[in-house]
C-alpha cells in the first residue's frame, strides 16, 4: 500500500521541526501526528518519515519499537487504557480490567470485531489520586465504578463521548 | 501558611498577572545573570523532581565561558509511580513554570527552552502551548524581553510513553528523537546535554517554585519549611485515604498529619500498614516508622528512605505486599530500557520470582535470591531505574518478610485479594 505524506501534513511538519536546531529531534512529534490521524503507525508510515527526514529507516522503526503509546496495528475506534500500577491496582484496576474483558469478549492487546474498542493495560498514567484510571484514546476518566464504566461503554458505543472532568 | 505554587484564580495569563504574575520576569531582567542565580542558591531549593540536588547549584556548573547556544529544558515527564503533582500544577498554575523558565533561561544564558511533557498529557500539552503562546502575545516570551535584549523562545515536546525518559539524559536523548536510553556521565548535561550544548534540566515544581523566590527573595524562601529543607512541597497521596489529592505543604511536616488532619486519615475500617513516602522507587516505611517521621530530606532519610517526588503512596492492611511488589516488578521489568545487563536482566529475574511467590510454587529460598539480584543490581549501572527496582524489593522484604515466607510455604493471599495479574 502507497503511503504518501500530504502536502498539509509537510506544511505542519516543517513549523515542528523549525524548532529544533536539527529535523531528526521532530521524530516523535510527527509520529504522534501520524498516529492522530490513522489511529497507528503503519510501516509505510515509517517509511515515508524517515525518507521526509532523511534518516535510515532503521533508526524510525527503533523509536517506533521503543516507545509504547505508538501502535503498529490499528487500534479500535475507543482504545481503553486501564493504568495497573499499585495505586489504581489498590483501588480496584483487576476488577476493572476483568470487567472489561468480561464485557467486550477480548484480552488485553485485543480489539473487538466490530472495530470499536481496543483493551490495553498501561502502567502508572500520573493520576493516582483519581485511581483507579482509565485513558479512552488521549482523555482520562477517574475513579471509575462498575456502573460509571457501564455508562461510559454504553455512551461510547452509541456514539457519545463523554466529558473528562 | 499561603500556597506558593497551587493557588487559585490563575489558570489564565489575565489571573496569573492580576495576581502579580510576571514581576518577577521584570525584577529578575534588571539583575546580573549570576545575582539571580545567587538569590536561588540563598533559597535553598532543591530539584523536586526525586534527586534533591541544590537548583542554583546546578545552574552555576554551566561553563561561564562557553561559547554557542544553551538550553534550558522543563522534565515534565512524570512517570514515577504515585507522582500526579506536576500534572495539577500544569494545569492551575501553567504561567508560574513559564515564568520561572523565562527567569532561569535568561540565568544561565539559554535563550531556548523546551518543555518534556510525558506523552499521555495530550490536555495538558494543549493548555501550555495555549499559555505559552498568551505569555509570548505579552512579550513574556519571544525576542528582546520586556525590551531588555534577552531573547527566550519557548516550546513544548511530548514523550510517547517510556518511564525512562523522566532521568534526565535519557529525557535528551528522547527530546533529540532517539530511544530513550540514558547517557554516560560525565560529561554531564551542564557542559554537554542537548545537541550537545551547555543544558539545564529541572522539575516542573522546581521552576514554577523560582518567581516566588526572585520577588521576594531567596530569604524568605529559605525561611519556609527547615534547614536543608527550605519551601513548600507538593505532596500527592493516593491509596485508601479519605481525601487523595495534591498538597501543597511547607516541607518538614510530620507524615502523620499529611495522612490524618489533611487527607482526612484512612477510610473506615482500613488500618494503617505502610507507606512509601516518595514515589515507587523508595523504601517503603512500616505504619510505625511512617507515623513517626517528618517530610524533609534530612529526616525520611534518617528513616532510610527518600522524599523523592513526594508521591505518598498509603497502603492499609487489606493489601499483600508481595502482590504489590509483584506490580512494582512488572512495571520496572517493563521500563527497563534494556541498555546495563544488570538491570535489563535483574528486573526480569526479581518479576519472575515474584511470580513464582505469589503463585504458590516459590521456595523460601527464592526469597532470599530475590534480595541477592536486588544488592547485585544496585549501583552497578548507567542511571538510577535498577536501583529504583532494587529499593522497593530490599524494603519489602526486610519489612514484611513473614508475608514472604508464608507464600514460599504455600499460604498465599486468596485469589480475590491477589486479583488476576
Amino acid at each position: 500500500m502507497a503511503f504518501t505524506l500530504t502536502d498539509e501534513f509537510k506544511q505542519r511538519a516543517e513549523k515542528i521541526c523549525a524548532r529544533y536546531p536539527r529535523r531528526d529531534a521532530a521524530l516523535i512529534p510527527l509520529l504522534l501526528e501520524l498516529q492522530r490521524e490513522a489511529g497507528y503507525v503503519a510501516e509505510e508510515a515509517m517509511d515515508a518519515l524517515s525518507g521526509y527526514l532523511g534518516l535510515p529507516y532503521s533508526r524510525v522503526k527503533a523509536v517506533v519499537t521503543f516507545y509504547t503509546m505508538f501502535n503498529r496495528v490499528p487500534a479500535g475506534k475507543y482504545h481503553l487504557q486501564v493504568c495497573r500500577n499499585i495505586s489504581c491496582h489498590m483501588a480496584g484496576a483487576p476488577g476493572l480490567l476483568a470487567a472489561l474483558r468480561a464485557r467486550l469478549g477480548i484480552e488485553e492487546g485485543e480489539t473487538t470485531k466490530d472495530g470499536l474498542f481496543t483493551l490495553s493495560a498501561v502502567e502508572c498514567l500520573g493520576a493516582c489520586g483519581d485511581a483507579p484510571v482509565l485513558q479512552v484514546n488521549e482523555d482520562y476518566f477517574g475513579r471509575v465504578t462498575a456502573e460509571k464504566l457501564d455508562v461510559l461503554l454504553e455512551d461510547l458505543k452509541h456514539g457519545k463521548y463523554p466529558s473528562t472532568r | 501558611m499561603e500556597n506558593i505554587l497551587l493557588r487559585d484564580k490563575v489558570r489564565d495569563l489575565e489571573g496569573y498577572f492580576a495576581c502579580g504574575g510576571y514581576r518577577a520576569l521584570k525584577k529578575a531582567l534588571a539583575m546580573k545573570p549570576a545575582d539571580v542565580t545567587e538569590e536561588v542558591k540563598k533559597s535553598g531549593l532543591r530539584g523536586r523532581g526525586g534527586a534533591g540536588f541544590p537548583t542554583g547549584l546546578k545552574w552555576s556548573f554551566i561553563p561561564k565561558d562557553a561559547q554557542g547556544p544553551r538550553y534550558l529544558v522543563c522534565n515534565a515527564d512524570e512517570g514515577e509511580p504515585g507522582t500526579f503533582k506536576d500534572r495539577e500544577l500544569l494545569l492551575k498554575n501553567p504561567h508560574a513554570l513559564i515564568e520561572g523558565m523565562a527567569i532561569a533561561g535568561y540565568a544561565i544564558g539559554a535563550s531556548r527552552g523546551y518543555i518534556y511533557v510525558r506523552g499521555e498529557f495530550a490536555a495538558e500539552t494543549a493548555l501550555l502551548d495555549k499559555a505559552i503562546g498568551d505569555a509570548r502575545a505579552k512579550g513574556f516570551i519571544g525576542r528582546n524581553l520586556l525590551g531588555s535584549g534577552f531573547d527566550f523562545e519557548l516550546s513544548t515536546h511530548r514523550g510517547a510513553g517510556a518511564y525512562i525518559c523522566g532521568e534526565e539524559t535519557a529525557l535528551l536523548e528522547s527530546l533529540e528523537g532517539f530511544k530513550g536510553q540514558p547517557r554516560l556521565k560525565p560529561p554531564f548535561p551542564a557542559v554537554k546535554g542537548l545537541f550537545a550544548a551547555p543544558t539545564v534540566i529541572n522539575n516542573v515544581e522546581t521552576l514554577a517554585a523560582v518567581p516566588a523566590i526572585i520577588e521576594r527573595g531567596g530569604e524568605w524562601y529559605a525561611s519556609i519549611g527547615v534547614p536543608k529543607s527550605s519551601g513548600t512541597k507538593l505532596f500527592c497521596v493516593s491509596g485508601p485515604v479519605d481525601r487523595p489529592g495534591v498538597y501543597e505543604l511547607p516541607l518538614g511536616v510530620p507524615l502523620r498529619d499529611l495522612i490524618e488532619k489533611t487527607c482526612g486519615g484512612l477510610k473506615a475500617g482500613k488500618r494503617l500498614k505502610a507507606v512509601i513516602p516518595g514515589g515507587s522507587s523508595v523504601p517503603v516505611l512500616t505504619a510505625e516508622e511512617a507515623l513517626k517521621v517528618n517530610l524533609d530530606y534530612d529526616s525520611l532519610a534518617a528513616a532510610g528512605t527518600m522524599l523523592g517526588s513526594g508521591g505518598v503512596i498509603v497502603i492499609d492492611d487489606s493489601q499483600c505486599m508481595v502482590k504489590l511488589l509483584q506490580v512494582l516488578a512488572r512495571f520496572y521489568h517493563h521500563e527497563s530500557c534494556g541498555q546495563c545487563t544488570p538491570c535489563r536482566e535483574g528486573c526480569g529475574w526479581i518479576e519472575k520470582l515474584l511470580d513464582r511467590l505469589e503463585g504458590g510454587t516459590g521456595t523460601p529460598a527464592d526469597i532470599d535470591t530475590l534480595v541477592s539480584v536486588a544488592e547485585g543490581m544496585t549501583g552497578r549501572t548507567i542511571c538510577p531505574l535498577a536501583d529504583a527496582m532494587a529499593m522497593p524489593v530490599i524494603s519489602f522484604v526486610k519489612k514484611f518478610r513473614a508475608e514472604f515466607e508464608a507464600h514460599a510455604a504455600g499460604r498465599c493471599c486468596p485469589p480475590e485479594a491477589a486479583g488476576k495479574h
